[in-house]
């Protein structure tokens, strides 16, 4: 078992992302939380200042749920949703998801593992998609603006040290 | 190349062991393709393909040696692809942190039902 408290996140393959949390409470508590939507609001944020005004779970084979984040400042929109595949209550949860504004294809399917021991619940989650653009496109989501900070200020970073280094390279090769 | 054909290049060169354990070794310092070749059992033009990939990707460059053609790793699309990775589990943690609050006001709910019970 991981480190309590200890996210573990990786991508396996071309197409599929990993994830393994332990939670300090018995299982059926974590499915609860997992599939209640008065508590699925509670914790499944968006990014900050985002909102979760949409959260709708029919939990059964065949039924749907759908979740709308919105960005509290300009009103903005992400919606998300799918199906249910297999809920096998309280070890796993089979359901497809979405994204409304989806910019690759197809769906992906989440797999949904609780695991409980001595009181404690691990969680994996076996997210699968369609294809390694989609994986790829997920990693980015949501969450753009801080990447396209970071690069911007990457992108500052490289812009004063480059030019120097190369001047120099230039000069010495020039010199040869 | 765009930001995005070349993150997946990046993550394709990274999909394969052989190519992660090259990258660990030119983490180490540059090495040319006869060095890197010595801890695998493979041929030189089996490795030489594995270095073209990370090439095309960025993820390496050639040194100025003629002879050795010593390979050095390139640190730019590693951090990227790093970094969106990274994003990604700032919101899972987040997520998760609020749910492990949560579960505690979940867990004395119940205790507290089960002593209102007795």
């Amino acid at each position: 078992m991981p480190k309590s408290g200890e996210l573990k996140l990786t991508t396996r393959g071309d197409r599929e992302i990993l994830m393994t949390r332990d939670f300090n409470a018995p299982r059926h508590l974590v499915w609860d939380a997992f599939t209640k939507p008065e508590l699925i609001k509670r914790w499944l944020l968006g990014p900050d200042g985002w909102s979760m005004p949409v959260c709708e779970v029919d939990l059964r084979v065949g039924g749907k749920y759908r979740y709308v984040w919105r960005n509290d400042s300009d009103g903005q929109e992400m919606g998300m949703g799918g199906v249910f595949r297999k809920v096998d209550r309280p070890n796993r949860i089979i359901n497809t998801e979405k994204f409304d504004e989806a910019w690759y294809p197809g769906e992906a399917v989440n797999t949904t593992e609780f695991a409980e021991q001595s009181g404690k619940t691990t969680v994996t989650q076996n997210i699968l998609y369609e294809s390694k653009d989609a994986r790829d496109g997920i990693l980015k989501s949501g969450m753009e603006s801080g990447v396209s900070r970071s690069y911007e200020r990457l992108e500052e970073v490289l812009a004063s040290t480059a030019p120097a280094r190369t001047t120099k390279a230039e000069a010495t090769e020039a010199r040869q | 190349m765009t930001q995005s054909s070349r993150l997946d290049a990046t993550f394709a060169a990274l999909a394969d062991p052989t190519r992660r354990a090259i990258l660990a070794r030119l983490a180490l310092g540059e090495a040319s393709v006869t060095e890197l070749a010595k801890p695998f059992d493979m041929s030189q033009p089996a490795i030489s393909k594995h270095l073209k990939v990370l090439e095309r990707a960025g993820l390496i460059s050639r040194g100025q040696d003629a002879q050795r053609r010593p390979r050095r790793i390139e640190a730019k699309p590693l951090g990227e692809a790093d970094e969106w990775l990274e994003k990604y589990r700032k919101l899972w943690e987040k997520r998760f942190r609020h749910l492990d609050g949560l579960l505690e006001e979940l867990k004395s709910q119940q205790k507290k039902r089960k002593h209102t019970k007795r």
